[in-house]
């Protein structure tokens, strides 16, 4: 008892609580097991997680931190609270004059008047400090005490006491009741990703859990009477005893178009009362609290968007067209070119704040409308993940159609821009990219260049082969695979130059293929605009060569649905905690802004009137007491020297 | 009564008897409950029942402090004229509208002279830096030359900064409201304003120990780092175009951060006061201790006051924790989630309760303590900024 009562433990537990609490937020908690994984190695993330620090603040070596802590806290109460109250109601008045001789900063006077009189005198001075006084006849006199802040005392008994409430109201709310379920065996946690429907029973935790803290991603116009616990790396399905609706999910924006609210217009379908569904509007701040269950706006999500698609076939016959309905959450498997893939929607946004460098290299928020992001996986199971952009986007004056790509889970994206057309449409692009697919143009372009600028280099057909194989390889490959053929065929003193010549050549083949797709869409004249086109195209296609999909997908139109991200919590444990928070702020500010003070008169008859002694302690040695010390004491002097009375002795301690 | 005392002799409203109700107090107890009352009575229709409730606590809390701290009439009646001002200005242009949009806001800022050089949240913004910094320079060249009149000098800096300060965040109020009135909220909402209003809060404490305690000399001090936060404000600004008023994310809509944010900062400004006593003291310290002749006050003296310091801040930074577990537990679902700025919250709370401790129970006094206030504001600092510019959490809206 004497050692977990003891001050050096509950320092150490302190600091230990609050180097513990470091780790937690060093280490970002309860993430994927895989990040973890990839960030330590399996050495080291075998180890941390033997140690529990991915989830720190539930590990069972933290958690008995904590209840050292109240065990110490408790019985630092138990030990000294009894004393504490008792020294609260005394008011010391067996007090003897030895002992009050023997204070520091006593003082001592000779008054001419009877004890009573000087009684008095001592008494008033002491009620207008602020003492509670108490008086006894002793021996020839009177003895008055007073004190004063003897609440003090209590702060020290609130604080402690607070501590141990908050805790145990924290432990009420806390992950127990689901590490109780796990240890009886009662409870396995699922680790795949399968629909609620295919859960077991196993991973399930009935309504009864008396406390839980969960999230379920809810569409419009759909219900659910489950939430998600995440533990560890997998989670648990928790029931709840009635059903909640998402009518409607709204984000209202600010002029910036920055999120100002997040709204759901719920209706809870109650088996307790079915012919009374409470229908309640919440938003971030405003929570529905019903029957012990508040019901939180979290977060919001895609609620499986139906979208319209245009698929551009880029890899062999290139330009060929398929529109598509698909939804988000939907795997569509299909095949090309003898390859087996699936394209998988995996979100939608309707908006995408984007900061842009405006004039002048200030920054601002600008919105590139509706995206979608998707994955195309092949049959070996390797995927691309992709964010295309519905809406051209102008980037440097111009309108692209932004297509992000990256080809790792975390990675960067990396972005494609397909020109818009004079309509502000793809298919100029598409169209162009197709004529490069066809041999026969390509041909066709290429001779008549060569016709054009070398008649003689027109007659051999190696020459018109060599560039129809070099624009075959651009348009499949980029830059790149000239240079790379380039390497294996010119001496490397020779390759700059010849990589220039080969550039010019195929920016001549490009540009009249252009020029010809211009011609026959009725362009004769074309505009700087068009020129921009060109350039950009080539860039464009360059870049298509690491894109890596067999189609180019470009949504075309969509009808959003929502999903509404709700947190839902039982938490018995709250009111028990803030009545300790209430206690521990009272208990506070008693503590330092009371201070228990005594003061004690002791008036004995002598021959010649009466002797007054006067002493007064604080249990703080603080320079404000030495100081109040000081003051009651000559404000007592002025009171008895009013009455005649003249200093006999003093401690000037 | 020994030596070291002298210098608190006449401490402010200590005693019911040593206090002479003038007829200006009554004029104070009037003028600001009736402020409070007007204000009510104008903005009724636009509050719920908690700002009400907000509303009524804030004016009786400055009734109450006013009275018992008189300096606080002054500044608040020039706080209350530089405002005012503002408002009539902008009144002049705007007439009651509200939304004028960012651009006629920038426009008339730039051509009207009151506003251009002087009570523009941005102008104001920039007095109190200014005024900020130079008391720094004059309390130390007060330290050096020991002239009273120089430290004077630097006290009337404080006050003027102090209220610049409160004047630019009262005028950016109002001007979030001008550039539209879904921007409108109250300047406590990210970096850039909590910065300011540590500034003004930890000046507001320090002066008030100020004049509890009869010296001017540990000024400096305390000045070094609220110079230190006028620096970083800015470098946020002139770097980073923080003074921009921007909308609140849907979290912080609440009357919870009127709150919340006012009480961490008394925390934060208390632990930031007894950190620089704490450097006084170890300085002191360092060059031989207590002597006949000294500048700062007596170790006791300093001790005490970092002790004081760290009560108050201690007392205030409970309350906004357990306020701001209130708030976290209507915002997002749990009165605590582990988050790293509640959890940095709790280490901050932990490591001062530590102090206290030994301070109270085992009576530990001296150099060790001040040095650990000292590495208590680094924790302090890392709680407030640093857990915005390395950890991620909830509270991400106050990152850099």
């Amino acid at each position: 008892m004497a050692f977990l009562g003891s001050m050096n433990l509950a320092i150490i537990l302190l600091v230990a609580v609050a180097l513990a609490s470091v780790i937690g937020t060093v280490l970002q908690q309860n993430q994927p097991y895989g990040d973890y994984l990839m960030k330590f190695g399996p050495f080291w993330f075998e180890v941390f997680r033997t140690l529990g620090l991915y989830d720190v603040y539930s590990a069972p070596w933290f958690l008995a931190i904590l209840g050292f802590l109240v065990i110490s806290t408790s019985a630092c109460v138990i030990r000294n609270a009894p004393g504490m109250l008792r020294e609260m109601r005394d008011y010391r008045l067996h007090a003897q004059e030895k002992s009050l001789r023997s204070i520091p900063g006593h003082a001592e006077w000779q008054v001419p008047v009877s004890v009573e009189a000087a009684a008095i005198e001592g008494r008033r001075t002491l009620l207008e400090s602020g003492f509670n006084v108490r008086e006894t006849r002793v021996a020839e006199g009177y003895l008055i005490a007073g004190r004063k802040g003897a609440l003090q005392r209590l702060g020290y008994i609130f604080t402690h006491v607070a501590i141990v409430i908050i805790l145990v109201g924290g432990v009420l709310d806390s992950r127990i009741w689901l590490a109780l379920r796990e240890l009886k065996g009662d409870l396995v946690v699922e680790t795949r990703p399968v629909p609620v429907s295919q859960v077991p029973p196993e991973s399930r935790v009935p309504a009864s859990n008396p406390s839980f803290r969960g999230n379920v991603n809810i569409p419009e116009g759909q219900q659910s009477s489950v939430l998600f616990l995440n533990v560890r790396d997998g989670y648990v399905v928790q029931e709840l005893p009635f059903a909640i609706e998402v009518k409607d999910f709204r984000i209202e924006h600010y002029i910036n178009g920055q999120p100002k609210s997040y709204e759901s217009d719920l209706v809870i379908h109650d088996p307790a009362s079915p012919n009374k569904p409470v229908a309640q509007t919440i938003s971030v701040n405003h929570p529905l609290i019903y029957k012990g269950y508040a019901i939180y706006q979290a977060s919001f999500g895609d609620g499986g968007s139906k979208l319209a698609l245009r698929a551009w076939q880029l890899l062999g016959q290139s330009g060929a067209v398929q529109d598509i309905q698909g939804a988000i959450f939907q795997d569509i498997p299909f095949s090309l070119g003898g390859q087996r893939y699936t394209l998988e929607l995996n979100d939608f946004r309707l908006f995408n704040i984007n900061p842009v460098e405006g004039e002048g290299g200030k920054v601002e928020q600008k919105n590139f409308g509706p995206s979608m992001v998707f994955r195309i996986r092949d049959a070996a199971g390797q995927a691309r993940e992709y964010e295309n952009y519905m809406n051209p986007v102008v980037m440097d004056g111009r309108p692209v159609f932004i297509s992000g790509m990256r080809e790792q889970v975390g990675a960067p994206m990396r972005y494609l821009y397909l020109p818009a057309d004079r309509d502000n449409r793809l298919d100029t692009f598409m169209a162009y990219y197709a004529r490069l697919h066809d041999p026969e143009r390509v041909a066709r372009a290429v001779q008549a260049m060569l016709e054009e600028i070398n008649p003689e280099a027109a007659k051999l057909p190696a020459a018109s082969e060599s560039i129809r194989a070099m624009v075959g390889r651009f348009v499949e490959g980029g830059y790149d695979a000239i240079g790379t053929d380039l390497e294996k065929r010119v001496p490397a003193e020779q390759l700059q130059q010849a990589f220039e010549t080969s550039v010019r050549v195929l920016q001549t083949v490009l540009g009249r293929m252009y020029v010809e797709l211009l011609a026959e869409r009725g362009i004769e004249a074309p505009t700087e605009q068009d020129e921009r086109f060109l350039a950009d195209a080539v860039t464009a296609i360059n870049a298509l060569a690491l894109y890596g999909s067999p189609i180019y997908l470009q949504m075309t139109g969509f009808e959003h649905i929502q999903a509404s991200g709700l947190q839902v919590t039982k938490s018995p444990g709250k009111a028990v905690v803030y009545f300790g928070s209430v206690l521990l702020t009272l208990g506070v500010f008693m503590l330092f802004y009371l201070h228990p003070r005594r003061a004690w008169v002791l008036v004995r008859e002598n021959e010649s009137g009466a002797r007054v002694l006067f002493a007064t302690t604080s249990h703080r040695k603080t320079i404000d007491m030495q100081q109040a010390a000081a003051q009651l004491r000559e404000r007592l002097e002025l009171r008895l020297s009013g009455a005649g009375g003249h200093p006999l002795a003093a401690d000037h301690a | 009564m020994s030596a070291n005392l002298d210098v608190m002799r006449q401490p402010l409203g200590q005693s019911p008897a040593a206090r002479h109700v003038r007829s200006l107090d009554i004029l104070w107890l009037v003028a600001v409950l009736g402020a409070g009352f007007g204000v009510l009575a104008a903005f009724n229709q636009h509050m719920d029942g908690y700002e009400v409730g907000i509303l009524i606590g804030a004016t009786l809390s400055l009734a109450t402090f006013g009275w018992f701290w008189r300096s606080m009439q002054g500044l608040t009646l020039a706080v209350a004229v530089m405002s005012g001002i503002a408002l009539w200005r902008y009144g002049v242009y705007f007439g009651d509208q509200l939304s004028v949009g960012l651009e006629a806001l920038n426009a008339v800022q730039g051509k009207d002279f009151f506003l251009k050089f002087l009570v523009s949240s941005q102008s104001a913004i920039m007095w109190m830096s200014a005024l900020y910094v130079g008391a720094t320079f004059t309390y130390f060249l007060a330290l050096i030359t020991r002239a009273e009149y120089i430290g004077r000098i630097a006290s009337a800096l404080v006050w003027a900064a102090t209220a610049f300060g409160l004047t630019g965040l009262m005028t950016r109020w109002r001007e979030s409201y001008l550039i539209h009135v879904d921007y409108g909220h109250i300047p406590v909402s990210n970096l850039y304003e909590v910065f300011i209003l540590f500034a003004v809060i930890t000046a507001l404490i320090y002066l008030f120990y100020e004049g509890r305690f009869r010296t001017r000399n540990l000024g400096g001090f305390v000045m070094l780092v609220i110079s230190a936060a006028v620096g970083f404000l800015l470098w946020y600004t002139f770097d980073r175009g923080a003074n921009h008023i921007q909308p609140l994310v849907p979290a912080l809509n609440s009357y919870w951060m009127k709150i919340h944010v006012p009480a961490n900062f008394v925390g934060y400004g208390a632990f930031a006061l007894a950190a620089m006593v704490g450097v006084a003291y170890l300085i002191k310290f360092k060059l031989g201790g207590d002597g006949e002749n000294d500048r700062l006050p007596k170790l006791a003296v300093l001790d005490d006051l970092m002790y004081k310091a760290i009560a108050l801040g201690f007392g205030f930074f409970t309350v906004a924790t357990i306020l701001g577990a209130m708030w976290a537990a209507e915002a997002w679902g749990g009165y605590w989630s582990w988050d790293p700025k509640e959890t940095w919250a709790l280490i901050v709370w932990l490591n001062y309760a530590a102090w206290l401790h030994l301070r109270l129970t085992k009576g530990w006094r001296g150099a060790p303590m001040a040095w650990w206030a000292v590495v208590g504001l680094f924790v302090t600092t890392f709680a407030f900024l640093g857990v915005n510019m390395f950890l991620s959490g909830l509270h991400s809206y106050g990152t850099l």
